[in-house]
Formats: C-alpha cells, sequence, structure tokens
C-alpha cells in the first residue's frame, strides 16, 4: 500500500477522481429515473450511452473531417454545442425507441419484472451488435463506401479526430485543474439541479413522482402512466446524451461496447446513492469515482474496481438502501 | 397498424443482431468441387479467434489476412478451391475450448489458423494435439504456449521473450532511460511481455515504477498520475492499442515528455487515432515483423474492402503454410504437421521456419515510430 502516493498527489487524485465520478453519476441518472418509476433496471442504458458517444464523433467527423487536429475548449465550443445536441437527440431517441419497442409491449401483457429484465439485456446486446455491425447495415443500403468514415471497421475503435487540449486554470495545492475538470463536474452538478428541479417543481415532473409512488391511484387520477414512463426514458436518455459529450470531450474515442464497464459503474453508482434517488445518483457516482482512484493510487489500478466494490457492499451493510436511501417518490416537493 | 408493422421489423432487426452475434462457426466461401487429380474436394482452413466482441477487430484482420491467401490460391487452383471456416471464441479461452473440440471434429479442415490469443491458446492446444491437427497462431505471443511439449503447434511471430529483451535494450541503449516505468493491462500477452520488459530493464527498474491496469478501461488517471509523479523518463506499456492510445493520450495531457514505448499489441493505425497525432507522435512500437510489402495493403483492400491491420500479414502467411502443403498433397493431419514443421519460406511478414517447439526460429525484432501523426510502417529500425 502506497499511503504517501495517495496524500502526495491526493488533490489530483480526487479531481480526476470526482471529474470521472460526475459521467457515471449522469448515466445513473437514467438508470434511477427509469428505476424509481417502473421498478425496472435498465440494463440498456448503457448502449443509450454507447449511442450518444458515437453520435458526437459523427457530428465531429461531418463538420471537421477526419484530420487530426489539437484544439482548446475554447475554440471548439461551437463544435461541442452541435455533438451536444446531436448525441442528446441520438440518446434520447434510442432510449425511448427502448421503451417502445422492448418494455411497454411487455409491460402491457403484464410481463413479470424478471422477464423484463432479461428482455433488457437482450436489448443491451442488440443494441451494441448492431452499432458493431453497422458497416454490415450500411452495406445492405450501399452505402458502405459513401459512409466510410463513419461505419467502416465497425468492430475498432472509434476516436474523435479532433482532440480538446486541456488548459490548466489554476492551481489548487500541488494540482493544475484543467478546464475540462471544470466543465466535466461543473456541467454535471448543473444538469443535476435541473432535473432536480424539474421533477420537484413541474406539472410533468409530479406525475413522474405520482406514477412512481402508486401507478394505479395516478391512473385513477388522471395521470396518463404511458405518457409519463415515455418522458422518463427521454429524460433518461437526454442525460446520458449529456454524459456522452462530457465522456467524448474526456476521453476521445469509444467503440460499440464502450457502454458496457462504464454501465456497470453506473449501475453500481445509482445503488450506492440510493436507487431510484436523483441527488443519491450523482453522490454515487462522484464517490464511486474518487474511491476508484484511491483505490487505484493506493493498491495499482487493476485494483480499483475490487476497492469500489468493496465500498458498495460496506455502504450497503450500514444503509441497505444506498447513501442518501430515499426514493424519487419520496421527493420533497 | 402500419407504425405496428415497423416496429416489428425493427424488433426483428434486433434479434438478428443478436443472432449475428452469438458465437459460432460461419463458412464464408464453401469450396466448391474439384476435378483435379491430387484434389479432395471441399477442403478447409478454419480460423479460431475473435471476430465479434470486445476484440473482434483484431480477429477480423486475422480473417482478411486468410481470405487473402485464399483468394491468391482459389485463382491458381480454380478447381481446387479451399474456404476458411471461422469459429468465433471472442477471444474467450472458455468459449474457445467447445469450439476446438468442434474443429478436430470437422474431417473437412485441414490445419488451423489460430488461436488468436495467448490465453486461448493455452486452454485449446491440448485439444488439437490430442487430434493431431496441425495449428499455426498469427498472435499469440506468451512464451509458455511453446513450452507445454506440444507436438501441433506453431506460430510465425516472435516469443515475448524477445520482444521485451528488446525493448528494455532500446529503452537502455538508445534512449538511455535512467527511470523507465513499465504499465502493463494484466492480459496473458500484456502481463508476459511486460515481464520480459523488467528483466530485461535490470537494475534501472524499480519495481515501485509499474502499474497494471485493465482491458476496457478508458480512464487512466490515476496510472497517469503515478508515472508523472514517479518522474519517469520513459514508459512502456505491455497490452493493445485500444488502452494504449488513450494512455498515451492522457500522459501526454498531463505533462509527460519521456519516451513512450509498446509492443506488437499496440502496432496498429487505430493507436494513433486514439491517442491523436500531437500526443501519439515519437511514440515507438515494437514487432517481432519488418514491413509489409509495398502492395500488400492494396490486394488486401481489394479482397476484403477495408485496410489491413495488426496481425493480417502474419495470417496471410499462415495460411500460405498450409496451403503450400496442400498444393504438396499433404492431406492427413499427420503429414500437413510434418511439412508445416519443415516449412521454410519467405512470408510478407519476414522468413518463417519452425524450431522444434513450434517457436518461429529467426524473428527479428523491428521499432516503429509514429511520425507526422502517422504510425511509420514503411521503415522500421531493427533492434538488435
Amino acid at each position: 500500500m502506497n499511503f504517501a502516493f495517495l496524500f502526495d498527489n491526493f488533490f489530483q487524485l480526487t479531481i480526476t477522481g470526482l471529474a470521472l465520478g460526475a459521467i457515471y453519476g449522469l448515466v445513473a441518472l437514467g438508470y434511477t429515473m427509469v428505476y424509481g418509476v417502473l421498478q425496472l433496471i435498465n440494463f440498456a442504458h448503457s448502449e443509450v450511452f454507447m449511442f450518444g458517444t458515437f453520435a458526437v464523433v459523427w457530428v465531429v467527423v461531418f463538420i471537421h473531417g477526419t484530420t487530426s487536429a489539437n484544439q482548446s475548449l475554447g475554440s471548439s465550443l461551437g463544435l461541442l454545442a452541435l455533438a451536444l445536441i446531436a448525441a442528446m437527440l441520438t440518446s434520447a431517441a434510442i432510449a425511448m425507441l427502448l421503451e417502445r419497442v422492448a418494455y411497454r409491449p411487455m409491460i402491457r401483457r403484464g410481463a413479470s419484472k424478471l422477464m423484463i429484465l432479461i428482455a433488457a439485456i437482450g436489448a443491451s446486446f442488440s443494441l451494441a451488435e448492431i452499432m458493431g455491425l453497422r458497416d454490415r447495415i450500411a452495406g445492405w443500403f450501399g452505402l458502405e463506401d459513401k459512409l466510410a468514415n463513419y461505419v467502416s471497421q465497425a468492430r475498432n475503435v472509434y476516436s474523435s479526430p479532433v482532440t480538446i487540449e486541456p488548459h490548466g486554470v489554476f492551481t489548487f495545492v500541488n494540482y493544475k485543474v484543467t478546464d475540462i475538470d471544470l466543465l466535466v463536474i461543473g456541467a454535471a452538478l448543473l444538469m443535476m439541479f435541473a432535473l432536480d428541479t424539474f421533477v420537484r417543481r413541474t406539472r410533468l415532473g409530479r406525475g413522474i413522482r405520482a406514477v412512481a409512488q402508486d401507478p394505479e391511484s395516478a391512473a385513477l387520477m388522471g395521470v396518463n402512466s404511458t405518457r409519463i414512463i415515455q418522458a422518463t426514458f427521454l429524460i433518461g436518455g437526454l442525460m446520458a446524451g449529456v454524459a456522452a459529450t462530457l465522456y467524448m470531450v474526456r476521453i476521445g474515442s469509444t467503440r460499440q461496447n464502450a457502454g458496457f464497464i462504464l454501465g456497470v459503474k453506473a449501475f453500481t453508482a445509482a445503488v450506492m446513492g440510493g436507487i431510484g434517488n436523483l441527488r443519491g445518483a450523482l453522490l454515487g457516482g462522484l464517490v464511486l469515482g474518487v474511491a476508484q482512484n484511491w483505490g487505484a493510487a493506493l493498491f495499482g489500478a487493476n485494483w480499483q474496481d475490487v476497492v469500489a466494490f468493496v465500498l458498495l457492499i460496506l455502504i450497503l451493510l450500514v444503509r441497505p438502501t444506498g447513501i442518501l436511501g430515499e426514493s424519487i417518490a419520496k421527493a420533497r416537493v | 397498424m402500419g407504425t405496428k408493422h415497423n416496429l416489428r421489423i425493427l424488433g426483428a432487426v434486433a434479434a438478428a443482431g443478436l443472432a449475428l452475434s452469438a458465437c459460432g462457426s460461419t463458412t464464408s466461401s464453401s469450396a466448391s468441387a474439384g476435378s483435379s487429380s491430387n484434389c479432395t474436394s471441399g477442403q478447409n482452413l478454419a480460423f479460431l479467434g475473435a471476430t465479434t466482441g470486445d476484440y473482434g477487430a483484431l480477429g477480423q484482420n486475422m480473417v482478411g489476412g486468410i481470405k487473402l491467401a485464399l483468394d491468391d490460391y482459389n485463382t491458381k487452383n480454380p478447381d481446387c478451391k479451399v474456404g476458411v471456416k471461422v469459429f468465433d471464441s471472442q477471444g474467450d479461452p472458455d468459449k474457445a475450448t467447445p469450439l476446438a473440440t468442434q474443429i478436430v471434429g470437422d474431417s473437412s479442415i485441414v490445419g488451423l489458423v489460430g488461436p488468436g490469443f495467448s490465453g486461448e491458446s493455452l486452454a485449446t492446444g491440448k485439444t488439437f494435439e490430442a487430434a493431431g491437427l496441425p495449428v499455426i497462431s498469427p498472435s499469440a505471443t506468451n512464451v509458455t504456449i511453446t513450452q507445454q511439449g506440444w507436438t501441433t503447434w506453431h506460430r510465425v511471430i516472435g516469443n515475448d521473450s524477445a520482444q521485451g529483451a528488446a525493448a528494455a535494450s532500446y529503452i537502455l541503449g538508445t534512449v538511455k532511460s535512467t527511470k523507465p516505468f513499465v504499465i502493463d493491462d494484466g492480459s496473458d500477452y500484456g502481463k508476459g511481455l511486460a515481464s520480459y520488459v523488467k528483466k530485461g530493464l535490470g537494475s534501472k527498474f524499480d519495481s515501485a515504477n509499474s502499474d497494471t491496469v485493465q482491458t476496457g478501461q478508458t480512464d487512466f488517471s490515476a496510472t497517469v498520475t503515478k508515472v508523472t509523479a514517479s518522474k519517469a523518463d520513459a514508459v512502456f506499456y505491455g497490452g493493445y492499442y485500444a488502452e494504449a492510445g488513450l494512455l498515451v493520450k492522457q500522459l501526454r495531457q498531463a505533462g509527460y515528455k519521456g519516451l513512450f514505448m509498446s509492443g506488437d499489441g499496440s502496432e496498429d493505425p487505430a493507436f494513433v487515432k486514439a491517442a491523436g497525432a500531437q500526443a501519439a507522435n515519437g511514440a515507438i512500437l515494437t514487432a517481432p515483423a519488418g514491413p509489409a510489402p509495398a502492395d500488400f495493403d492494396s490486394k488486401y483492400q481489394s479482397v476484403n474492402n477495408s485496410p489491413s491491420g495488426l496481425y493480417s500479414t502474419q495470417a496471410y502467411d499462415a495460411a500460405n503454410i498450409f496451403l503450400a502443403g496442400l498444393d504438396a498433397g499433404k492431406s492427413s493431419h499427420a503429414d500437413m504437421n510434418t511439412f508445416v514443421g519443415a516449412y521454410s519460406g519467405d512470408g510478407v511478414s519476414g522468413p518463417i521456419a519452425f524450431d522444434k517447439f513450434g517457436d518461429i526460429k529467426e524473428s527479428v525484432i523491428f521499432a516503429y515510430t509514429v511520425k507526422n501523426g502517422k504510425l511509420d510502417t514503411a521503415n522500421p529500425t531493427p533492434i538488435s
């Protein structure tokens, strides 16, 4: 155990951990919203995120072309804004498609939660494979060559040609906090705040809480539960789109299975914070990201997941419902 | 009603995606009946490795190489076409084991190009040995595979011990590093290669200056902090290009100025793409293979509709050895195995002949440099 290293580089490890955790948190919001309303773990949410990351690269390739370039964050804002819109739309569309194709027919026929869970896992595989076979899908329409920059080598790493160079903004103890760190953490907090306000203050938000609390009574009171469920998936998808854009700013590469590990982490974050709880999702993400970095510093990077999951178990031993514990239904008005 | 119908179609597309991902064998080009006298019709080569899943890109590079070799052969021998049966293990030793049983049970298979990875090679070698099926791996470099005493197992690529020693001598001799840092991805391949680099670095290597990351990891902030805090002047990474590219990018963004070096697993154009041109520039990638002939890639593209990649040349060479065996009329496993063992010739990846363990006899390790945002595959420097 390397305590000296951890303490010497404490702030660097913490801030990069927070930036990583913020992305987990944003993806976790999607898991937690759907769980809060449907008590369903939407395993395919990781693929909703993955489609968002691809949308970001597609936009960059479409506008910028494929020549490799390094840009500062400031000079890429316009490009990133377009990428963000595309990622949010793509992720939201995939999330709603999932709801419509995979979940709604099953819920309508009264399928058990377990059956829907299996469907979620199946949908997750299908979406990842569709992305991994996109060259052949384009081939069916004869567009393989035309779209080569977008679909060729479908299973390989797909990287954004524009690398966003981080720039130090201010020095905190011995770490130069970068503009990308601030953007990622700030954006996650902002989205979290906006979503929390939305659920607590708006009419649709009240509907979401009503369906989460008691779908039958909500239906009797005139709440259209199908629409509410749709809205839940839509919001989860939009958040995943934001997460995908921030992820691509930090990491810059994706592939058809990029959602898997991140999805597991985000789901862990949701459980850690208290699944069904919006603030808990972000908190869980941040705690997980930091714990992972500290664990990697202490024991080596191959132990970071062990540390994260041991922490999860410890938290659940003390607080079985997660750190914040309450569900979306009980969010105070 | 129209929308409902459309959704059904979408559902079917999703199901098709699943079905396509299921592992198993697919015959890409079936052999047609031959008429020449020493031709047994319907013969196939087999490929075992990942063509879908996390490492699907690597396996597809190899299948592409095999298809190119078959295309050459079948054009020359239109009466005696040979096909390839692809067995997709997704690189997983557990999935490879039943597939190996399937392969040895298929009498149309004359030889196996593969397995792709070291882990699956160790898991399946015994099955091929028991059936006597000759095996030539284009890419499995773990040292212990050829120490198992298997007589049917060969590889057309130098093993990790030679490459690790060469990388270490480059770090100490050419770069004159005083503080090297060694990172691996924990895989049979990456860990093995990194351990030989550490061994080669000897007293210059301090065991505190090492870390193990995970395959599939994309955020290396803790490892990057470790490297920059250690003031290392050279980093060696044992693993594959996807992680290597992101690692060097994040190292450079954190201000690391020293050498970045990795092995054959990173010698793929996607390494530069993942890192970005600026971060990849100056990186040194070692590989136990010389540059491919200039026209290889264009020939490969015309058959496969995609550029060649890591291990394409080795797979092409491995397939050609079996095809030469078929030309020489070796149809039984035992004859073919003797033929492969005694084979000697020049492949596109270098001169090929096997020692009694199945390792390639002569393997020169080359250092490839990333220059001006491109992996310079044409002008590597041999490391002695």
